[in-house]
Parts: structure tokens; C-alpha cells; sequence
């Protein structure tokens, strides 16, 4: 069992280094993605604008749950007044960046691999190389821009439906006062360490979420079942990595480094 | 065949060996292309007759000897010479490699935008014509989808074209048609390399299809040329070899059976455990 | 999708992940924050600081004006010394007091300051000297509660 789990590591971290060297090949591509703006927006609608519904829904979903959660613990307290901040804080430091980079693997990075994966089965990757075109630059670099970009982006929009969510619950079911609960978030969110901290948060997982998806579809084995295996490990790989991810920010940043 | 074909070389295959997973797919490979010509290479499935081509496109890398391209040795060039060189050079995949995203319009337009800076009247004006050639200019609005497994491999190779390259290499282009559809791409074949000036390397295992178009075939076994000539020396040739693929006889030469243990072994094995 | 109207719903989807996050920069939190004018820090020491911690609000009559950097303890004195960075807007004269005091009954804690009389001001690296530790409720409680008990054993 030991030799088993020895192995697994071996083969992870090797797949790791794959994934790093497939890395450094992009860069280059990466900058000459640049120059063609209008690829990148069109991954960013199939990236980001496809997935936004499910953020907004998610986000206002997990704003009312928290409001009212969060109300009940806090009502035994007699601190009904510090529902606004409770829940800025759990959506702008945690929850926004961590829960949509979640959906975002679901959603978004394991159609990125699918896609590349079948561009690769059914030859089109292979028939842009003997169009002297190169496949890194042409279909690979402006998806990973646009997935990068695209997460900062919806996880802000999370919170901010989130933080919209929990105030009608608030406001509108519990009874509390709505300039309680403005005024006390704002005394308790810094802008500095709080939202700064979420939006660098979702930076990072975008940038990861990104990579591994198109490495995983640029690295399938070119059947039916090379693609479906990778999506599926695009999918594992990308929660492991945010939630392993935001364990270490988040302890690097509550010890103010 | 008495059509003219000039005997200068455009592609020269010297020593070549290629290994995959060690296993040899080529050793001591020699053959030549000549300008103008359709070069028919014929092999069993498994002789690496695909790999070949990508030997000459630079997709793979040689383990020895060289392959050279308009008198440029491909696995010697810089990738931008690389791609330089691939823009003269059209391919045919099998599975016509047609990008799924865009309609047939865009996918002849597709080499002419990434490599030209052509205004988009004179872009439209060229995809027509050689949607045109393939007899597919009504069909510019459809998807890859939607298209015959014969009417994609048309667009691709009015893709293949869209740059007037110097040469075309085709792989299998007559596997999985109906015999209309054949008949067409056949037809398309010989015509667009006379009409254009092209020269075709043609990649397959349909005898009488290439015999009727090829003006030299290549006959590929056990990593090397096993032979050649034209399709008329093919047929005439009583190498038991030739004789066996040309006449598509089930046993000979290349044995009927995977190399195996004895028959009888193998049953008695089976019947003690 | 034709091309213009997908380019105007990505332009709009840009937009509103930047109206998201000016949304909970003003609204959720407090932009004033972000020290945009740049800070000085003080030191202070106290004796006892009681729950203070780094990041607590420094204010003046109820209105912050800076925060809680550093908490050390003095290695000769014993003594906690809180350097406080106080927003450069605003300057304090150098016989200023700081006090430790407590938002509610059960809030969080957080440095209060009372403006002197001198005619020079606290500069960066400066030093309020007149300091009032926090206030434990505990200890409060249990003297209180002490004084009490000696109170009534003496009448009884």
C-alpha cells in the first residue's frame, strides 16, 4: 500500500513538471495571443459570460443562506447587527473567490478541455501545425487569457450579488435595520486586507483553473475516453488545487504577510 | 501515362529512420517525388505510410538520414523556416481535420487570415473560387457537421489549396467514400494538380484508385521500399510481394497470421489449465 | 451569435465585474481606508492592553483616523508598546493621550486618543507619553465583587 501511494506521488509530481514545461512553452505563445484581442473575446463570452448565470444564482443563493444562518447564530448573542460584515467577510475573503472557481472548473475549465481535447482527436490541432498555424498561439493562449480574466471577474460579481442576496434576507424577511447593516460592514471590510485579499485570491485560482484545463485537453489522449478522462481530471485537479491554494493564502494573509 | 512531369526532384527521402516506442516503422528509407507529379506511396495498413508524412510536413523528427523539402532539409529548419516552409505545403487529413467551430466560408478563409493581410473582398472573392474548384460554393454557409464525410473532405481540400501551396500531400483520401464521392475526389485530385501546377503525394491502400491517377507508386513494407514504379510496371512486375498487394491476395509474403505460438500449443494449453 | 452583439455582451460582462468590485470597494467597504493619503506611526506603551490586536481602529471623538500596526512588548520595561499608524491628514499635538477602551460592553477593542495643548506635534517615530491601559472587565468584576464581600462580612 505504502509502494502504492509512493507511486501516486511520483506520478503527480512528475505530471506536475509536464504540466510546468507545458507552461513555459505557452509563454511565448501567450504574448502573440495578445496581439488578437478579438480571440480572446471570443473565449471570454464561452468562458465567462456562459458562466455568469450560474454565479449570479449561486452567489444570491449562498448570500440569503448565509444571512440567515448567520442571523441565527448571532441572535443568541444579541449581535444581529453584525450580520452585514459576517457575511461581507465570509463572501469578499472565502466563499466569492473559493466557491467560483469551483463552478468555474465545473462550468468553464472542463469544457476548455473537452474542446481542446476533440480539436486534438479529430486532428484539428495536428491540422493547424501543416497550416503552419500554431495551435498554442491560435487555441490555446486566448483561452487561457480569458480564463484568467474571466474568473476575477464573476468571483467580484459573487460577492457582490452574494452581499445583495443576504441584505433582502436581512433587510427584508429578518427585520433588520438596512443602515445597521451597511455601517457596520464598512466599519468592519477593509478594502486593503479584505477585498484585495478575495480578488487576489480569484487572480490565483484563475491562473490555475486555466492551466490545468488547457493542459489537461492539450495533453489528452486523442480517443473518445483520452478526453473524457481528462475532462474528469481537469474537474479533480482544479478543486484540489483551490481549495489546497486557498488554505495557504489564507493562512499567509491572516498572519498579515 | 504519357503525361509530362519534369524529373526534378521536389521531395527526396534519403536513409530515413524513424522508431516509435522502439519499435522500427522506418530503416533505410529511400524514395523521391518528382515536380508536377502525383506520387502514389501504397502499403499495408501499419507500414507507416501516415507517419511518412509527417516526416516530410516536420511534425516528426527523423532517428536518421534526411527528408528534404523544395531543397530545404525539414528536420534542419528553425521553426520559423519550419512554417515558412509548411505554407507552401497542403495536407489532406483523413478525417479532413475541418475546424468544427467555424462554417465551411470561414474554414477556406482560415489560412488566408492568419497568413495574408488580404482585404476581406479579395478574401471572399478567392474562398468562392476555390469552393468553386471542389464544386461546394453553395455549401459556404454549413457546418462541418452538416457535411458528408465526401463533401468535407472536398472543403478541406479546398482548404488545402487556399494558398496555392506547391504541393498537396493526401492521406487516404479515398478511404470511407461511396463510390460517387471517390470518383469525384479522384477526379479533383488529377485535375487541381495539373490545373495548378502542384505536385501530390497521395497516401493509400486503394489499388485501383491510385492506378488510375498516380504517375509513380511507391509500394512501402517493413520500413523500406520494397517497390516501385509506374502503375503499369506494377502491374507487371511478378514480385510475389507486389503481386500480393497489388492483387489484394489474403495470404503470401505478408503472412495472413500474427506472428503466434503453434496452433496446437496454444488449444492444449488451454485445455490442461 | 453574430460578432458585434457577442463583443457588446462580453463589453458588458467586463463592465459588470467592475462595477462588482467598485460595489464592495464603496459599499461593503470603506475606500477612506485605504490610507490614500499615506500614514506616520506612532509609538505607545501601556501596561496592560488587554484583548487589543493589531488592525483595531485609533480614533478621535469616535472618528478613525488610523489603526493598530505593531504590538511588541519592551524587553526591559515589560511593557506592550503599540506603534500606531495615524493617517498623515491629521496631526496631534505631542502631549496627546492614548487610551485603551472598549466599543459596547463585549466589543472589540480599540485605541482612543485625547488631544494635548502643546504647540508641537507628534511626528513619525514620535511617542505618546501619557498612556491608559485597558480597562478588564474581569478585574473589575472580581474587585467589585471582593469590596463587596469585605463590605457585608464587616457589617455581619
Amino acid at each position: 500500500m505504502i509502494r502504492g501511494l509512493g507511486r501516486r506521488v511520483i506520478s503527480g509530481v512528475s505530471r506536475l513538471g509536464h504540466a510546468t514545461f507545458f507552461l513555459a512553452r505557452l509563454m511565448p505563445a501567450l504574448g502573440a495571443a495578445l496581439t488578437r484581442m478579438r480571440l480572446i473575446v471570443q473565449q471570454l463570452y464561452m468562458t465567462g459570460v456562459l458562466t455568469l448565470v450560474i454565479v449570479v444564482v449561486s452567489g444570491a443563493f449562498v448570500g440569503m443562506i448565509l444571512a440567515l444562518q448567520g442571523y441565527n447564530t448571532l441572535v443568541r448573542y444579541d449581535a444581529q447587527s453584525s450580520l452585514g460584515l459576517l457575511v461581507a467577510l465570509s463572501l469578499t475573503r472565502e466563499l466569492g473567490p473559493v466557491l467560483t472557481a469551483l463552478l468555474f472548473a465545473g462550468r468553464a475549465g472542463s469544457a476548455l478541455t473537452a474542446e481542446i481535447g476533440l480539436m486534438k482527436a479529430t486532428e484539428q490541432l495536428a491540422g493547424m501545425e501543416m497550416m503552419a498555424v500554431d495551435p498554442l498561439s491560435r487555441v490555446v493562449a486566448p483561452r487561457f487569457w480569458a480564463g484568467w480574466a474571466a474568473v476575477p471577474l464573476l468571483a467580484m460579481i459573487f460577492s457582490a450579488v452574494g452581499v445583495i442576496g443576504a441584505y433582502i434576507v436581512a433587510v427584508g424577511d429578518l427585520g433588520l435595520d438596512g443602515g445597521v447593516f451597511w455601517s457596520q460592514m464598512q466599519s468592519g471590510v477593509s478594502v486593503s486586507n479584505d477585498i484585495m485579499g478575495g480578488l487576489v485570491k480569484s487572480v490565483v485560482f484563475g491562473f490555475v483553473v486555466s492551466w490545468i484545463a488547457v493542459f489537461e485537453g492539450y495533453d489528452a489522449k486523442p480517443t473518445s475516453e483520452g478526453v473524457s478522462r481528462a475532462t474528469t481530471r481537469t474537474v479533480v485537479s482544479s478543486s484540489l488545487a483551490i481549495l489546497g491554494l486557498d488554505f495557504i493564502m489564507t493562512a499567509f494573509m491572516l498572519r498579515g504577510l | 501515362m504519357d503525361r509530362p512531369t519534369s524529373t526534378e526532384p521536389l521531395v527526396a527521402v534519403r536513409d530515413l529512420a524513424f522508431y516509435r516506442d522502439d519499435r522500427p516503422i522506418f530503416e533505410g528509407l529511400n524514395l523521391t517525388v518528382a515536380k508536377g507529379s502525383v506520387t502514389a506511396i501504397m502499403g499495408g495498413s501499419g507500414s507507416g505510410k501516415t507517419t511518412l508524412l509527417s516526416l516530410i510536413g516536420g511534425r516528426l523528427l527523423p532517428i536518421r538520414g534526411t527528408v528534404t523539402v523544395a531543397g530545404e532539409v525539414v528536420g534542419a529548419l528553425s521553426r520559423k523556416a519550419l512554417f515558412a516552409l509548411r505554407r507552401r505545403m497542403g495536407m489532406l487529413f483523413q478525417s479532413s481535420a475541418l475546424l468544427t467551430d467555424l462554417d465551411v466560408y470561414e474554414n477556406v478563409a482560415f489560412p488566408m487570415r492568419e497568413h495574408t493581410r488580404l482585404p476581406e473582398t479579395l478574401i471572399h472573392d478567392l474562398v468562392l473560387m476555390k469552393l468553386e474548384m471542389v464544386g461546394l460554393r453553395g455549401a459556404r454557409a454549413l457546418f462541418p457537421a452538416e457535411l458528408s464525410g465526401g463533401m468535407s473532405r472536398r472543403v478541406a481540400l479546398a482548404r488545402a489549396i487556399a494558398l496555392d501551396p506547391m504541393m498537396v500531400m493526401y492521406d487516404e483520401p479515398f478511404t470511407g467514400l461511396d463510390p460517387i464521392s471517390m470518383g469525384v475526389i479522384v477526379k479533383l485530385i488529377r485535375e487541381l494538380n495539373d490545373a495548378l501546377g502542384m505536385t501530390s503525394i497521395i497516401v493509400t491502400h486503394d489499388v485501383a484508385e491510385a492506378c488510375t491517377i498516380a504517375d509513380y507508386i511507391y509500394l512501402l513494407g517493413n520500413g523500406r521500399v520494397i517497390a516501385e514504379g509506374t502503375p503499369a510496371d506494377m502491374k507487371k512486375t511478378d514480385a510475389p510481394e507486389v503481386r500480393q498487394f497489388m492483387g489484394g491476395l489474403p495470404d503470401g509474403p505478408v503472412a495472413f497470421h500474427y506472428p503466434a505460438s503453434r496452433y496446437l500449443d496454444d488449444l492444449l494449453m488451454a485445455n490442461q489449465s | 451569435m453574430q460578432a458585434k452583439s457577442m463583443e457588446f455582451t462580453v463589453g458588458l460582462f467586463v463592465v459588470a465585474g467592475l462595477l462588482a468590485l467598485a460595489m464592495l470597494a464603496l459599499k461593503v467597504g470603506n475606500i477612506h481606508a485605504l490610507n490614500l493619503g499615506g500614514t506616520y506611526a506612532v509609538t505607545a506603551d501601556f501596561n496592560d492592553i488587554g484583548s487589543l490586536k493589531t488592525k483595531a481602529p485609533v480614533t478621535v471623538a469616535g472618528v478613525r483616523v488610523g489603526h493598530v500596526a505593531h504590538i511588541t512588548v519592551d524587553p526591559t520595561t515589560y511593557q506592550a508598546v503599540v506603534t500606531l499608524d495615524l493617517l498623515k491628514k491629521y496631526r496631534f499635538p505631542r502631549d496627546s493621550s492614548a487610551s485603551i477602551e472598549t466599543a459596547g460592553l463585549l466589543g472589540e477593542q480599540y485605541v482612543s486618543l485625547s488631544p494635548g495643548g502643546s504647540r508641537h506635534y507628534l511626528k513619525n517615530g514620535g511617542k505618546i507619553r501619557i498612556t491608559q491601559s485597558a480597562i478588564i472587565l474581569e478585574k473589575i468584576i472580581s474587585q467589585l465583587l471582593y469590596s463587596k464581600a469585605g463590605h457585608s462580612s464587616g457589617h455581619s
